[in-house]
């Protein structure tokens, strides 16, 4: 078996919530139950789920923004068990949701784009510059934006400076979080078929993660759904929302906007999330699902395969 | 450049600004001025009067002049007052920049350090340090310094706070950089700024302060004049001889009037809040040119919009936001329009309640009529009226429509009340009511939560209450779903859809998403560069669009179950609205242009009961592949 790009192995976080007066640890909010995924070299795992459901976090640790609480990040069979977002940085990038926010208003794009250049990879003067036209051709941005401010660029352009930046750190690996949802559709078409280009062309490895299910559909190779923290099911990308086995990525598969079907709201009024400082008992799902079981409420359900590779945690999978 | 501009906007700071530049520039050439000796007593001319031979401001106690001592004073004041200011700004900046990137429990221990300094009175604080290093102008100004460090600490700490968690320092930090490298390169430039405005609005009152030390003896020691010890010097002649107090504290008071209208003048310069346009208070409703030329009255429809034109003016650029928009909707209809940021959609809907900001919003043509009357143009009073019980909007961010103070069922309550007198158990009745109508759960209790103890679903529901409390005939819903999750949007879109059909709503719905628009409306208008391009039933448009700008956008939003694929996007940018091309705005990124399309206006023409502007349409056959 050849080795994955990226592997996860129990990989979860807790948030702390603060201590009590005397001292006394307090309970965590759980962000990120205990995730083990592989993501094979070239492949394009996209990650969906509603606000909330951890995504951003497990991002965050991935490129060592965030300490897990417990288990281990393996990128090309290397363990990568420190917090270090320089160590990090060379191997996995991460491309941020808002481009702009992402880019210090006070420095050029020149000094932007230097910065990992320099530091990660100790490039001269004359090797940055070289470098950093090199990427900037790859990604068809004009070179006469280096000397500007990011304020001056369209998000789309923005989120290719993003992008460029990402690239120029040399990882083979990069965390897409939301990259388009803060563009225009136009726009989103085209940062979405460079990011194809640039995967052909540089053999990378991406993890998308996107609330938008048709987006995640249209680029992924396999799809994992995320809710309250956990994956709830993985699998093929033309397979997981044509032919959900659980019920919750059927009621997103059945939420989702289409032309032509008709206007029914896939569920009742009365839903909420279930509350992080309070979790559920078993399925974390079960207060929305309509097959819940006493089962449900007894034990947590575990990811197992249903056919294939898809592997479902669900007491109660749904049949085609 | 722009900052001076901005600055010389506010009179008052530029008053102060030259003032201050007098002052300043006299203290730098004191030393080079034909003065007396300002330290040579001369007891036999003691107290003598101003504007006397030789001596233009008199002379004091010792007989030393005072115009002398007045300027190596106020040359002395200054000096220490901003080496105070700096000196306190530069410590009070790295502390609260420390404390705001570490978090945590370095945060902790340094601002309960800060707490600790800022809880005794800041002149005992400054009498006790300067007891403990003996009097003396170098002993003062640590004293005030020290004295102003926490104002700084905490302010900076604040900002930097924000600043930490930003995206962009997540970003440097995955560049490679280390913390130190990211609070200097990174945070320091995004500070100074707050760093300048809290040391414009300080440095007269540390002036003040170390006036008032030297005033107590405990600043400069004689014979060096500042200008609190000269104040502190001519008290026991106060009566006698006022002119020795009046001249140092004139001085005083020019110099600290002066500091205070700048900085008020640099905050407002350098604040990007004020910056952009937050002091300018919009009118009630948007301004209407006075040549523009009113469309004629309309029939059955509810709402008519007739060659609307919404422009912004700012400085001598002019944004083209609508550009000539007619639209129309029934009772009972859903009309959606459908575009991308920047083509005007958002600026449409708002025009017709006169809700544009102004300035810089300014309706410079055509009419918006209900029910056969021209709301363009009328009375504030008549929109006022009319907003809210017969057009209510519905917007895209229930948490920044929402008061986060009050409860939502007051807020219900005070969208009644503001159009009829409503007892408070009426209205609470009504409030629950209206709850129930959106489907929220347990009304009853829901009804005195606050904004934040809802999720954002629950959120939009309030704000579609809020939108029915007057039972309105049109509802404008811009984006309401957009900052909604899926399984939300569902809900949501389904309420809107209910609350139509019961009631014969007519619904203006904006979007970007033809997924919500082939599901919720009857018709839909297609809006690019602040014009409609295409405009039908909806069925009609989505199956087979006419205009390419239509047809393009559609193929380049992915649909679910269309699997793994390469999107057709639409290369280039939507034209700025304040130079549009001459023609079709769209021809520069169409690829069945031809010249023509670049020459002339083209009309949005007619075609049964849809309408197109374009000269070289998609042909219906084409469109269905």
């Amino acid at each position: 078996m050849t080795v994955p790009a990226l592997r996860l192995d129990d990989l979860s976080k807790t948030f702390p919530l603060g201590r009590s007066l005397f001292g006394g640890e307090r309970m965590g909010v759980r962000a990120v139950h205990p995730v083990t995924l592989d993501v094979a070299k070239g492949e394009t795992l996209g990650i969906v789920g509603e606000s909330g459901c951890g995504k951003s976090t497990l991002a965050r640790m991935l490129v060592g923004l965030l300490a897990p609480t417990t288990g281990t990040i393996e990128i090309e069979g290397e363990a990568l068990d420190n917090a270090d977002p320089a160590i990090f940085g060379k191997r996995i990038q991460y491309v941020f949701q808002d481009p702009i926010s992402s880019l210090n208003p006070r420095k050029t794009i020149r000094q932007i784009m230097s910065a990992p250049l320099k530091l990660l990879h100790g490039m001269d003067k004359t090797a940055r510059a070289a470098r950093i036209s090199e990427i900037f051709e790859t990604v068809s941005l004009r070179e006469d934006f280096l000397d500007r401010y990011p304020h001056e660029f369209s998000g789309g352009q923005a989120q290719r400076i993003g992008i460029a930046r990402a690239l120029a750190a040399e990882a083979r690996i990069l965390i897409l979080d939301e990259p388009v949802s803060a563009l225009d559709v136009s726009v989103q078409a085209q940062v979405l078929n460079l990011l194809a280009d640039l995967k052909a062309r540089l053999d990378l490895t991406y993890l998308f993660i996107s609330h938008d299910l048709a987006v995640v559909e249209a680029v992924s190779d396999r799809i994992a759904v995320l809710y309250f923290g956990s994956v709830v099911e993985l699998g093929r990308a033309e397979d997981i929302f044509a032919s959900p086995r659980h019920p919750y990525t059927k009621l997103l598969a059945d939420s989702a906007p289409v032309v032509g079907r008709p206007l029914t709201a896939p569920e009742g009024n009365d839903t909420d999330l279930p509350d992080p400082l309070n979790p559920p008992s078993g399925c974390a799902f079960r207060a929305r699902c309509p097959y819940a079981t006493e089962l449900c409420a007894d034990e947590v359900p575990r990811l197992t395969e249903r056919g294939g590779r898809h592997v479902v945690a669900c007491h109660h999978p749904l049949s085609d | 450049m722009s900052f001076l501009r901005l600055l010389a906007r506010n009179q008052l700071a530029l008053a102060g600004l030259v003032v201050m530049g007098v002052v300043v520039a006299l203290a730098l050439v004191t030393p080079l001025l034909p003065l007396a000796p300002p330290n040579v007593t001369d007891t036999g001319n003691r107290f003598v009067p101003p504007f006397s031979e030789g001596a233009l401001l008199g002379t004091d106690h010792l007989g030393r002049d005072l115009l002398s001592r007045l300027m190596w004073g106020t040359r002395l004041s200054l000096a220490v007052g901003f080496a105070a200011a700096l000196i306190a700004a530069t410590i009070g900046a790295a502390i609260g920049i420390i404390a705001g990137y570490y978090g945590g429990r370095t945060d902790n221990v340094i601002m309960r350090g800060v707490d600790m300094l800022m809880a005794f009175p800041y002149i005992l604080l400054a009498l006790a340090i300067v007891a403990a290093l003996g009097p003396g102008l170098i002993n003062a100004l640590i004293a005030v310094a020290a004295v102003n460090i926490p104002f700084f600490a905490r302010n900076i700490r604040g900002i930097t706070v924000g600043i930490a968690h930003k995206e962009y320092v997540d970003a440097a930090r995955l560049s490679g950089m280390s913390d130190l490298r990211i609070i200097l390169t990174e945070i320091l430039p995004n500070v100074i700024p707050v760093i300048v405005i809290a040391m414009s609005t300080t440095v007269g009152w540390m002036i003040l302060e170390t006036a008032g030390l030297s005033f107590l003896g405990l600043g400069s020691q004689p014979p060096v004049a500042d200008l609190g010890s000269m104040l502190g010097e001519a008290r026991s002649a106060l009566i006698t001889n006022p002119h020795t107090s009046i001249v140092p504290g004139l001085m005083i008071l020019v110099i600290v009037m002066a500091i205070n209208l700048l900085g008020d003048g640099v905050r407002d310069a350098l604040d990007p809040r004020l910056k952009s346009g937050a002091l300018n208070r919009p009118l009630p409703a948007t301004l209407v040119a006075k040549d523009r030329e009113p469309a004629p009255q309309h029939q059955d429809v509810i709402l008519t919009l007739d060659a609307l034109q919404t422009q912004f003016h700012v400085k001598d650029r002019v944004y083209r936001a609508v550009g000539g928009v007619s639209l129309s909707v029934k009772p009972g209809e859903c009309l959606g329009i459908i575009g991308e940021s920047g083509s005007g959609k958002s600026v449409t809907a708002l025009s017709v309640m006169g809700l544009v900001a102004s300035p810089p919003g300014l309706i410079t043509g055509g009419s918006v009529h209900y029910r056969g009357e021209d709301l363009v143009g009328a009375p504030y009073r008549k929109l006022r009226t009319l907003r809210g019980s017969e057009v209510a909007y519905i917007f895209q961010d229930p948490q920044a429509t929402l008061h986060p103070l009050y409860r939502v069922g007051d807020q219900l309550i005070e969208a009644i009340s503001s159009h009829r007198s409503i007892g408070r158990d009426e209205g609470r009745n009504k409030a629950v009511e209206l709850l129930e109508a959106v489907r929220i759960p347990n009304a009853q209790a829901r009804i005195d939560d606050y904004p934040h103890e809802m999720s954002g679903g629950m959120r939009q529901r309030v704000g579609i209450a809020m939108a029915m409390a007057n039972d309105p005939e049109v509802i404008i819903a811009d984006e309401p779903t957009t900052a909604l999750d899926v399984t939300v949007q569902a809900q949501i879109l389904s309420l809107l859809d209910d609350l139509r059909r019961e009631r014969g709503l007519a619904i203006v719905f904006i979007t970007h998403d033809f997924g919500v628009v082939g599901q919720l409306c009857d018709r839909v208008a297609v809006m690019y560069a602040g014009r409609i391009v295409e405009e039908g039933p909806t069925r009609a448009i989505l199956d087979a669009p006419r205009h390419p700008y239509t047809a393009r956008l559609m193929a380049c939003v992915p649909e679910l179950g269309g699997g793994r694929r390469r999107l057709e996007a639409i290369p280039g940018l939507p034209p700025p609205v304040n130079d549009l091309p001459p023609g079709c705005a769209f021809a520069p990124r169409c690829d069945r242009a031809r010249p023509e399309c670049r020459a002339g206006e083209i009309a949005l023409e007619p075609e049964g009961d849809r309408a197109l502007r374009c000269l070289y349409p998609v042909e219906q056959p084409e469109a269905a592949e």
